[in-house]
């Protein structure tokens, strides 16, 4: 693969270089939050040591190189999802933040008694509870795609959901649980056929392929830097530029107005009207050092690597007695999450973690698709652009491990 | 090192009563119970009563959990039973500090087999693990209905 070597990009992730519990780190939980590289660092570094000073604000020098840093990552933003504007590109905290806003700009101006949010079942807690506390504000009903047993969804039970009292289609394009890759494009073509907006929650999209929102054609679209080899902190809410402006602000303070008189207050345009007080800078600019960074490798060459590795470690996986894996969708991406016979993720986890091996165990914050699934709680191993076959190895080592002291 | 650590924690004991919980049962004529719930891990258990006199007659449990939450309830079991609500909760007290603070924080000879949970102390992730049952009977104890939790 031209312009990606593993080995090569694993020196550029220095926190991998090391030993826990006398072993070499072996990081596989990169969907909870993945390590970051060198030039990320040094962006956060070097900002603060000659640019930093607050935005949008002083006439002074300092004030002009932070405010260009960080309209700067607006523009690295709008070309890493292809967005026509950079209008388009709000800063928030994180996609739980940004689904948030939407709930509470566009749900509250849009959505009433009797309406209906439509979501799925696998959806992470972050694209539930926001639209949970909408209905409960509104009196709105949340309806829900169902899952079948391979962790796909029901793609025949759509058109029936999507009524003429749906207000908005909330979907994740892969889920954090599963690692199912979702039809974003097609359900967005049928939502749309009926006048509803769609919001996709792209937290684990955006780290392993590459993602155009034009194409999507979706209206809003939600990502966390952190995910994406960035700082934790800051997200990202795209939102289709004629859908932003018709938004009620979301939280008040400085920046999001143009005037303040004790009588009246003139909001400020997209997308400044969303962004009240001091931004992240740091990690806006971290962000798209990320962004910088990600696109020297090439996202399609992530990609190949990314289908590569899942596929080998699926298989890796399946030869392991007793393991049975937990969302076998034909689509997959990044995530594998399993049981181990009747060994509770809990007791894997801290097996694993003896032996250096870093995964995720727990409901994985998507507790209603570990309730279609009928387990409390699944092991899961996430892979990212640094992990190798060797990482993998690693696991099914561990897990063998697992089975010994089980016996 | 580590390993050790590990075979601390997974003793046979431990292994076994996960494998085949005792009292693993809601208790007959019970007139006391809770529910306990770890929501980090999804650990859900429910411990039922049968208090006399203010003396621990009968008691059971039943749920899901990791094998340390599944053991440490089963080995409760049999540690409380005819023990009155004062050496329960004294004896809750004494298995908190060995899975807190080590084995050499508390007399092992008085907490008899709950000694095999000493394992747990090096592993601070997993004490919400060994102690989710024995909030559980606290709560049945003091007639609170509602679910307890770890958080």
């Amino acid at each position: 693969m031209s312009g990606f070597d593993v080995k090569q990009v694993r020196e550029d992730f220095p926190i991998l270089h090391q030993e826990v519990r006398g072993r070499p780190l072996v990081y596989l939980d990169s969907a909870a939050t993945a390590q970051k590289p060198q030039a990320v660092i040094d962006a956060l570094v070097r900002f603060y040591q000659r640019d930093n000073a607050n935005v949008h604000r002083g006439v002074h020098v300092l004030s002009k190189r932070a405010t260009e840093a960080y309209e700067g990552a607006r523009e690295a933003v709008r070309r890493f999802i292809n967005a026509r504007d950079t209008r388009e590109i709000v800063f928030v905290r994180g996609t739980t933040e940004a689904i948030n806003l939407v709930a509470q700009t566009y749900g509250r101006k849009h959505i009433g008694a009797g309406d209906e949010v439509l979501i799925t079942q696998m959806e992470h807690h972050a694209n539930i509870v926001p639209w949970r506390m909408l209905c409960e504000q509104t009196g709105a009903v949340l309806k829900v795609i169902p899952v079948d047993d391979r962790g796909e969804l029901v793609m025949d039970a759509v058109d029936a959901l999507l009524t003429e009292r749906t207000r908005i289609l909330a979907v994740t394009q892969v889920s954090n649980a599963l690692g199912t890759v979702t039809p974003v494009k097609e359900l967005t073509r049928r939502a749309h056929a009926k006048g509803i907006p769609v919001l996709v929650d792209g937290a684990q999209a955006v780290t392993h392929f590459p993602v155009d929102v034009q194409d999507l054609g979706c209206d809003f679209y939600a990502f966390s830097g952190h995910k994406m080899f960035g700082p934790t902190g800051i997200g990202v809410l795209y939102g289709r530029l004629e859908r932003l402006d018709a938004l009620p602000p979301y939280q008040g303070g400085g920046d999001m107005i143009l005037s303040v008189t004790m009588e009246k207050v003139t909001y400020n345009r997209v997308p400044h009207r969303f962004e009240a007080g001091t931004p992240n800078l740091e990690g806006a600019v971290g962000l798209a050092a990320a962004i910088r960074y990600l696109e020297s490798l090439g996202m399609e060459n992530v990609a190949a690597h990314d289908r590569e590795l899942l596929a080998y470690a699926t298989q890796a996986l399946e030869s392991v007695p007793g393991l049975r894996m937990v969302g076998t969708a034909r689509e997959k991406s990044g995530v594998l999450s399993f049981m181990l016979g009747d060994i509770h993720p809990h007791d894997v986890g801290t097996i694993l973690d003896r032996e250096g091996i870093c995964i995720r165990t727990g409901h994985h914050c998507a507790q209603p698709v570990m309730q279609h699934f009928k387990v409390p709680a699944t092991s899961r191993a996430s892979l990212a652009l640094y992990n190798t076959r060797e990482d993998v190895d690693a696991l099914v080592r561990g897990l063998h491990k697992v089975l010994e002291v089980f016996q | 090192m580590s390993s050790d650590d590990l075979k601390d924690l997974y003793q046979e004991v431990v292994l076994e009563h996960s494998k085949r919980p005792r009292n693993y049962r809601v208790v007959e004529g019970a007139n006391a119970e809770a529910a306990g719930h770890n929501p980090l891990c999804g650990d859900q258990l429910v411990v039922t009563l049968k208090v006399e006199d203010g003396v621990i007659r009968d008691v059971g449990f039943q749920g899901q959990g990791c094998a340390i939450s599944k053991a440490s309830a089963s080995l409760m079991t049999g540690a409380v039973k005819d023990r009155t609500r004062a050496e329960a909760e004294s004896l809750f007290e004494r298995v908190h500090k060995l899975v807190t603070e080590g084995p050499e924080s508390v007399d092992m000879e008085a907490l008899g087999k709950l000694a095999v949970l000493s394992g747990v102390s090096e592993f601070p992730a997993r004490v919400k693990c060994a102690s989710l049952a024995w909030h559980t009977l606290r709560a049945a104890l003091e007639g609170r209905g509602e679910a307890v939790s770890t958080e």
